[in-house]
């Protein structure tokens, strides 16, 4: 064997350390990654072409399944792109409940990073509590929206059902469940040895870099660049609540856990501030005398909010009929799976794949509209 | 590496004593929420077919199907929906949609069986047992549909007693467009017409404002959409599923918009006959089935006369409705369309008296007879000969004719149909104060709601259940009086509506009357008909499916044939029978 001869390895697209429907083909010289490259195509559902044959009000229906750990923020800036196009105000009570509901996603999306981020190193109990912990919240959804995972709650002109009876008290008490919930995360996995020792140093992302390449979210705040659509670019009420930004230096897979274990906070405080500020009122204004006629005039529109991975948008284009001309969807998993894992890969462990990958937040399907 | 690092993962042995999560011995199962979105359930009795479930389910899960052994009602397709859980993806919008609110989701989300089959089903008529498992239900703040029409403008009713004046005033463009929006398309309000109008078809293209294609499909099976527009009973509008929870669309004004500019698009809706095939027909009477028998068979290339008694065309729209509802530019504008496609009119002609029958058989080769209902029918009551008392129909002629009618200052009018609103509106503008007696409750009117509540506003009062008996005249105070027992209403069983019934001894008498109005119905004057023998005891004509009567080449249509003796089932009678002149000539 000589010296420089290299390993060609094929990592998934079925395999538990990759964190979802996509392919790896790397170029191994020992334990050591020399050339990295994506591949992906085994999630394509066609999605962006699929809402150009439905009207606007059947597409919310579909827009939550593009993202499967996170749906919410799809049906958020869905709505809030057809709001744009047709010149819809959204009532106060519907906007709140809306930040909660992006809050809640927020949370359940950081918690389930938590346990693949722990599993990623071989920390088994993290999944374990993070998962059941999600289910609290998830609970919470299903009495709200009537679904667990796919919601379909948010839709243009508001959200679909009012808050249940007594379901803030419930939401209340679950987050106190979950803040305390954190200290024992904290003990077992944040403050954890090994956690430290695969994290520190590990997936370096230059600030320089984080600019040039596009990234958003907590990559990007780990590399102590504040930028959080929540603040720069505020939507829905966003400006009415104390949302702080939260970066950390470094920019490894240490400083971006770190960056979410302090957004998981900054969540349960946003949606107790939420609660209590909501005023009473409707919680949806139709849009439209019947949705079968609801057409809205040529435009063009970019809306974006901020998802657990970063920025999150919808570029919508409308052409005077009741179905959108053309629907883009700009996902942070794509430019953090494309243009930034292949070069951030180089030089590292195979060990290490699973762990960067989930620091990064790659969400394949978002990828394949 | 601390001594931190080594105690702190044994925190996980305090969960060691602690209830699970998960696993639950014994087995307690976990509820869905209220609103969880499971199998659907459907209440078929309460559904009524229109299918928005099936339109609005982005991925076509939903099929309507003819469903047998469900209670009929009269706004009902006789379609249910079918799921099919291969393709459902619970999001709920045909629950949202539904506009009877019968679509539910149960909170049932386990469906395991061995066929595959099992897995398409119609909701309500298998798997029952969900009714008692309804979770997620329509919410009354996010229904789908506007409840709301746009309100019609019309005059007041202080100036509009003043005149004849048209009192609708109509919609313009933004309204129209506005209130076509409001239309689901579902298609059940077409099972309500007569003639069958493409009317989804036609509401949308007013709602994207193209006028020129929603004339010309109304012009596809309705060559008097304009007159529909205004005096339709619109049976379509009972049928509006927006009526379930709301108002219904407003067809017949959205009509009336797009037909009143019929004239102006005359010349881009292109409307040719076919060839000329040098068949002659004569269309006797120029009422509304006349005029589509006329209007459809001249499309086909017939030579077609029109005999018409009157100075004008429109029959009973002429002569029987007041012009404060159909002003004469409206027939008008008839007179144009169907001169503009070549039919030949020959007014002021009388069968009978300027031409026999006997002549007509001979020169043309088919025969369409529309010759409406024109005679009163009686109330068998004592004075009604007596002069001062009219019936209705000739009331409404003459002032329609120009007539002067004096009225007085205090006028009854006897009967609660459509004719005796009319007329008591009418001569509630001549200046007189005006009463309706009927004999049955007010609910039992057969006169159309609306048009009783512009009655009453106009400040005429209707008086229910009196059954007159008798007129009288005074000749010292110049003045009529009225004698008419109270009712009461007994259980008919064989009509299946209750039947007034006199209370003995009671008898009321109104005195310092002017003027009476009987309104009781009307029927055929068949006098000029005697050479052929159509009519059947009831004096109305039987014809079998293309219009054809028992005699050969002899067709008929309109109030003499039909029952419904409505404008929309005479167009319909006369396509029908124009199609049936086709065939019999094609033979």
């Amino acid at each position: 064997m000589t010296e420089n001869k290299t390993v060609k390895i094929y990592f998934g697209p079925q395999h538990p350390g990759i964190t979802g429907n996509m392919m790896m083909e790397f170029d191994m010289l020992g334990e050591t990654i020399v050339k990295a490259k994506t591949h992906v195509g085994y999630l394509h559902r066609a999605f962006e072409k699929l809402m150009e044959r439905r009207n606007y009000l059947q597409n919310f229906t579909i827009v939550c399944r593009i993202c499967v750990p996170e749906p919410d923020v799809n049906e958020q800036a869905y709505s809030m792109a057809v709001e744009q196009l047709a010149g819809i105000e959204v009532p106060l009570r519907a906007k709140y409940i809306r930040v909660i509901v992006m809050e809640m996603a927020r949370l359940i999306s950081y918690i389930m990073w938590s346990g693949g981020q722990a599993a990623s190193m071989g920390l088994y109990t993290m999944p374990q509590w993070s998962f059941a912990d999600r289910d609290y919240l998830i609970d919470l959804f299903e009495e709200l929206s009537g679904a667990r995972i796919y919601h379909m709650y948010i839709w243009p002109g508001g959200v679909r059902r009012d808050l249940p009876a007594k379901w803030s008290d419930k939401l209340l008490s679950t987050l106190d469940y979950i803040e305390k919930r954190l200290i024992d995360y904290d003990k077992i996995f944040f403050e954890n040895d090994i956690f430290f020792k695969r994290s520190k140093g590990v997936g370096i992302v230059e600030p320089e870099l984080a600019r040039e390449r596009g990234l958003a979210g907590p990559v990007l705040r780990a590399c102590g660049i504040s930028e959080d659509v929540r603040i720069n670019n505020p939507y829905e009420v966003y400006n009415k609540l104390n949302v702080s930004p939260i970066t950390e230096n470094g920019g490894d897979i240490y400083a971006r856990a770190m960056v979410r274990r302090r957004e998981m906070d900054q969540s349960i405080s946003i949606i107790r501030q939420a609660l209590n500020d909501m005023p009473s009122g409707p919680f949806y204004k139709r849009p439209f005398d019947n949705p079968f006629k609801f057409t809205i005039e040529s435009n063009q529109t970019y809306q974006k909010i901020e998802s657990a991975r970063g920025e999150y948008g919808y570029f919508v284009v409308s052409d005077g009929t009741d179905k959108p001309r053309r629907v883009h969807v700009r996902g942070p998993g794509f430019v953090h799976a494309f243009t930034l894992l292949e070069n951030l890969l180089i030089g590292n462990k195979l060990a290490d794949v699973p762990v960067i990958m989930t620091s990064l937040g790659i969400c394949p399907p978002e990828i394949e509209r | 590496m601390g001594i931190k690092n080594i105690v702190n993962p044994l925190l996980q042995l305090k969960f060691i004593l602690r209830k699970r999560n998960t696993i639950r011995i014994p087995f307690d199962e976990k509820l869905p929420a209220e609103r969880y979105r499971g199998s659907h359930y459907n209440d078929v009795n309460k559904c009524i077919g229109c299918g928005n479930c099936s339109t609005i389910c982005m991925n076509n899960a939903i099929d309507m199907i003819k469903i047998d052994n469900i209670e009929s009602k009269e706004q009902d397709s006789g379609l249910r929906p079918r799921v099919d859980y291969g393709r459902c993806c619970y999001c709920g919008l045909c629950v949202d949609i539904c506009p009877t609110g019968s679509l539910n989701f149960s909170n049932e989300y386990i469906q395991i069986e061995e066929s595959p089959d099992t897995f398409v089903y119609t909701p309500g008529l298998e798997r029952k047992h969900l009714a008692e498992k309804i979770s997620y239900t329509q919410d009354v703040s996010t229904k789908l549909q506007n409840p709301l029409r746009i309100e019609m403008n019309h005059l007041e009713p202080d100036k509009r007693i003043k005149s004849f004046a048209e009192e609708v005033l109509g919609y313009t463009m933004e309204e129209a467009r506005q209130e076509a929006q409001r239309c689901m398309e579902c298609g059940i309000c077409v099972v309500g017409c007569p003639d069958r109008m493409h009317i989804p078809e036609y509401i949308r293209e007013i709602s994207q404002g193209d006028n020129v294609s929603a004339l010309k499909l109304m012009l596809d099976n309705n060559p008097m959409s304009e007159i529909c527009g205004k005096v339709c009973t619109r049976h379509c509008e009972d049928m509006c599923v927006a009526a379930v929870d709301g108002e219904s669309v407003a067809i017949r004004w959205l009509k009336r918009y797009a037909s009143e500019q019929l004239t102006k698009h005359l010349n881009e809706l292109n409307i040719t006959p076919a060839p000329d095939n040098n068949k002659k027909i004569a269309v006797v009477g120029g009422g509304p089935s006349g005029i589509t028998a006329a209007y459809y068979l001249r499309l086909r290339g017939y030579d077609v006369t029109l005999y018409e008694e009157l100075d004008h065309l429109g029959g009973m729209a002429y002569v029987g409705i007041p012009r404060y509802r159909l002003p004469m530019e409206s027939l008008e504008r008839q007179k144009e369309l169907l001169a503009h496609v070549g039919v030949k009119f020959k007014f002021s002609t009388r069968i009978g008296d300027n031409i026999k029958m006997k002549q007509l058989r001979e020169d043309y080769e088919a025969v369409f007879l529309g010759i409406g209902l024109h005679k009163s029918r009686k109330l068998k009551v004592e004075g009604e000969d007596l002069p001062g008392i009219y019936q209705a129909s000739d009331f409404l002629r003459k002032i329609n004719l120009g007539e002067k009618i004096e009225v007085g200052d205090r006028v009854i009018v006897i009967g609660g149909g459509n004719v005796a609103i009319d007329a008591a509106r009418v001569s509630r503008r001549l200046g007189a104060e005006v009463s309706i007696y009927y004999r049955r409750r007010h609910i039992d009117m057969p006169a159309d709601n609306e048009e009783i509540a512009d009655t009453e506003a106009e400040g005429i009062t209707i008086i229910p259940q009196r059954i007159p008996m008798k007129f009288e005249y005074e000749l010292k105070e110049k003045s009529f009086k009225y004698y008419c027992a109270p009712a009461k209403m007994v259980d008919d069983p064989e009509r299946g509506r209750p039947k007034p019934v006199m209370i003995e001894g009671e008898l009321h008498c109104i005195e310092d009357i002017d003027t009476i109005i009987v309104a009781i119905g009307q029927e055929a004057d068949i006098s000029a008909f005697s050479e052929v023998n159509i009519f059947n005891k009831w004096g109305k004509i039987d014809t079998d499916e293309d219009g054809m009567t028992s005699e050969s080449g002899i067709f008929a249509g309109g109030d003499t044939v039909n029952s419904k003796n409505d404008l929309i089932s005479a167009v319909a009678d006369g396509i029908k029978a124009a199609r049936g002149i086709d065939k019999f000539l094609k033979k």
